[in-house]
Formats: structure tokens, sequence, C-alpha cells
């Protein structure tokens, strides 16, 4: 029984990955020891799939609503896109002092497609792969926010965008004195000369725990929630109800919170950017 | 759990949907959004302007409506006093009238009576002759006494 629960277990967390084998030709991992040895160059077909399926669902809804947008009384769909808009407007204004056109666009895409990824746990685990194991495929991540190259390369791209406005607005000159004047300030330029490498090191420090904290909370928070999902699923079919169901009411919260999460923190590193001492 | 491609992958989808939404679905969202908001105030506003006209417009019917009462007043009572002006009028008239009817009957009653005298006289020296012809039995020169006659009728 422990053996075939660790299976279960490695089995619904290994993802579906397409790259090299070892012997030259490309194709899906048929392991997770397989998927490792594909090295860098391999991609995780699921979570790809979901991610840019959910974006899809969520930019092609949007558009249509966005195209016959009326100025009259909005209809059901179009007053919730609203509701969404308006809320990542409002957000955007408390936290984002600048003028930016593409801060607010960012914000709503981050929370809806954060949301709807995270959204991917309330489905019950073993769904989605039972179906795909119908079609032979062995593998299927249906979560894409479980996986940290999902949740990273949101989150690097939003540290490209903080290195670009903040080399933008400051100038190089501007943000290189950002990194290395503060927090340690003297006016002996021979104390300050000693201070600087200090400051350099805790400064980039900073900086770069920005995106690595905004990705690993996401992934660890998404990561713990679908173990448990997963631990759940362990048990009897008849007595898992009396923890899924709660775990999942309970999960609502935390994948709006966590998609929110994600966005404020994006609109509130790009308003630091933004700001010039 | 392994750092691959996929990392690049979502940021190259990442990237293009953030360009998408910019691009397509935030402006002409947040664009009717506003343009209602303007629709509203603007409506509000009118309301409120809509409001203060019912206002202006309820003290002018106000006004207007006293100033037709005020008016109203007046022709009654202009016409009371013609009303009885004409009365007075009339009744004067009458008065009058009734004066000079009573007058002219008067007068009408005196020449009858006139005549009525002028008749009797005429008559009564007849009477008188037949009269004392019948008490004398005789005949009485009426030339010799006519003169004695003239004289009885005309002290009549």
């Amino acid at each position: 029984m422990a053996g075939s629960s660790t299976e279960y277990i490695k089995h619904h967390l290994t993802n579906l990955v397409y790259g090299q084998h070892s012997d030259g030709t490309w194709g899906l991992a048929e392991s997770a020891a397989e998927a490792k040895e594909m090295g860098f160059w391999a991609i995780n077909v699921d979570s790809m799939g979901w991610s840019i399926a959910l974006a899809v669902l969520f930019l092609g809804s949007f558009r249509m609503v966005a195209r016959k947008a009326t100025t009259g009384v909005p209809g059901g769909f179009q007053n919730f896109v609203e509701i969404l808009v308006d809320f990542i407007d409002n957000t955007v204004k408390d936290s984002f002092h600048g003028r930016n056109p593409l801060i607010a666009p960012l914000g709503l895409t981050i929370f809806i497609w954060v949301f709807l990824m995270n959204a991917m746990d309330l489905i019950p685990v073993d769904f989605i792969p039972a179906i795909f194991e119908l079609f032979g495929i062995h593998f299927m991540k249906v979560v894409p926010s479980t996986d940290p190259n999902i949740t990273l390369g949101m989150a690097f791209s939003v540290f490209g965008l903080i290195l670009y406005y903040s080399i933008k607005v400051k100038g190089i000159g501007g943000f290189a004195g950002e990194l290395s004047l503060h927090p340690f300030n003297n006016p002996n330029p021979v104390i300050q000369a000693i201070f600087i490498p200090m400051n350099l090191f805790l400064e980039i420090l900073n900086l770069v725990t920005k995106p690595i904290s905004l990705g690993l909370r996401l992934f660890g928070n998404m990561y713990a929630g679908e173990m448990i999902f997963i631990l759940i699923a362990l048990m009897p079919f008849w007595i898992q109800w009396t923890l899924s169901v709660p775990w999942a009411i309970f999960h609502i919260l935390v994948i709006t919170l966590q998609a929110f999460i994600f966005t404020v923190l994006t609109i509130v590193y790009l308003s630091m950017a933004h700001e010039d001492h | 759990m392994n750092i691959n491609a996929t990392i690049l992958g979502q940021a190259i989808s990442f990237a293009i949907f953030v360009f998408f939404c910019l691009k397509f679905v935030w402006p002409p969202l947040i664009g009717a959004m506003n343009e209602r908001r303007e629709k509203i105030a603007a409506g509000l506003q009118d309301a409120d302007k809509a409001a203060q006209d019912l206002e202006l417009a309820k003290a002018k019917a106000a006004d207007i409506l006293r100033e037709a009462k005020q008016q109203a007043a007046e022709l009654i009572e202009q016409a009371n006093k013609r009303g009885s002006q004409l009365i007075d009028e009339a009744k004067d008239q009458a008065r009058e009238e009734g004066e000079r009817l009573k007058v002219a009957a008067q007068s009408d009653i005196e020449q009858e009576v006139n005549r009525a005298k002028e008749t009797l006289r005429s008559q009564v020296s007849v009477l008188a002759v037949a009269g004392a012809e019948k008490i004398l039995n005789t005949s009485v020169d009426q030339s010799a006494h006519s003169k004695m006659l003239e004289q009885l009728a005309a002290e009549l």
C-alpha cells in the first residue's frame, strides 16, 4: 500500500514533458527520471497547454465582451467583467502612483490568468488525468501554477519589467545610484566607498528576491494545496468528501487570495520601479 | 519539478497575452465604463436641473394663479358695483316715470271733471226750467227768464 501510495503521489506530481531523449530522438518522457535527463531544453506540455488554454479562454471571453461593450445597461457577463476591470483599476489607482497604461491591463491579465490556473485545483485530482489516460497519455498535471516553471516564468517577466522601468524612469545612473547608495549613506566619500559594496550586495539581493519570492509564493501555496488534495484522494472514496469538500471551499479563498497577492505585488514592485528618489 | 524551457514558454506567452489585453481587451472595456460613468453623471445633473426647473415653474404657476384670482375678484367687484348702479338708475327712472304718469293722470282727471261740470252746467238750466215748468204747470217764457237762468247756471 505504501509503495502504491508513493507511486500515486509521484505520478500526480510528474509533468508531461516533451524533449530530447538520451538517444537523441525527440518525444514525450515516459518517466520522471527520463524527464530529468532531458535537461533544460524540454517543455512541460501539460502546464503550457493548460496555461495557454486558460489564457485563451480568459482573453477570448473578455475580448468578446469588450467588442460588444455597451455604454448603456450592461448585460450579465459584461457586468461581471466590468466588476473585475473596475476592481483591478481601483487596485492600480491605489497602489501605483504614476502614469503607465501598461500596468492596469498587466494587472488584469495576471489576476484573471493566475486565478484560472489556480482554479484548476478545484477539479477533482483524478478527473482530467483519467480522461487523458484513455488516450494513452500517462502524465497530466492540470494545475499550471503548481509548476514552478509557470510561476517563475511570470515572476521573471515581471522582474524584467521592473528592470526596464527602473532604467527607463531613473536612467542607468539613477538606478545604479539607487542600488549602491542605499541603505547606508555617508557624506564622507572614503566611508561611502566602503559602504558601496555592502549597499550593492543588500540592494541586489533585495531586488532579486522580489521575483523569486513572487514566483515561489504562488508555486508553494498551490503545490501544497494540490498535495493535500492528492493525499485526500488516497483515502477510501466514501470518506473523501468529509475532507475534500471543506478543503476545496477553503481553497476557493486561497486561489483568489494568491491571484490577488501576485497582482498587487506586481503593481507595487512596478510602482517602486517608477519612483525616483 | 525540473526547471526547463517551460519557463521561457510561459514568459513568452505571458508577454503575448499581456499585449493582447493591453491592445484589445482593456481599452474598449474601460472606455465603455468611463463613458457610462459620464453619461450617468450627466443624467444626474440633468435630473437636478429638471427638479430646479420644476420648482421655478411651480412658483411661476402659483404667481399666475394668484394674479388671476386677484383679477377675477376685481372683475366681480366691478360687476357688482355696475349692477347696483344699474339697479339704482332703473329705480330712479321708474320713479320719474311713475311721477310723470301720476301727473298726467291727475290732469286727465281734472279735465274730465271740468268737462263733466261743463256738461252738467249746460244741462242744468234745461233741467231747472223743466222742473219749474212742472211745478208751475205753466210755460215759462224762455227768453224772459233766460238771463236769470244763465245767471243760475254760472253760479253752479
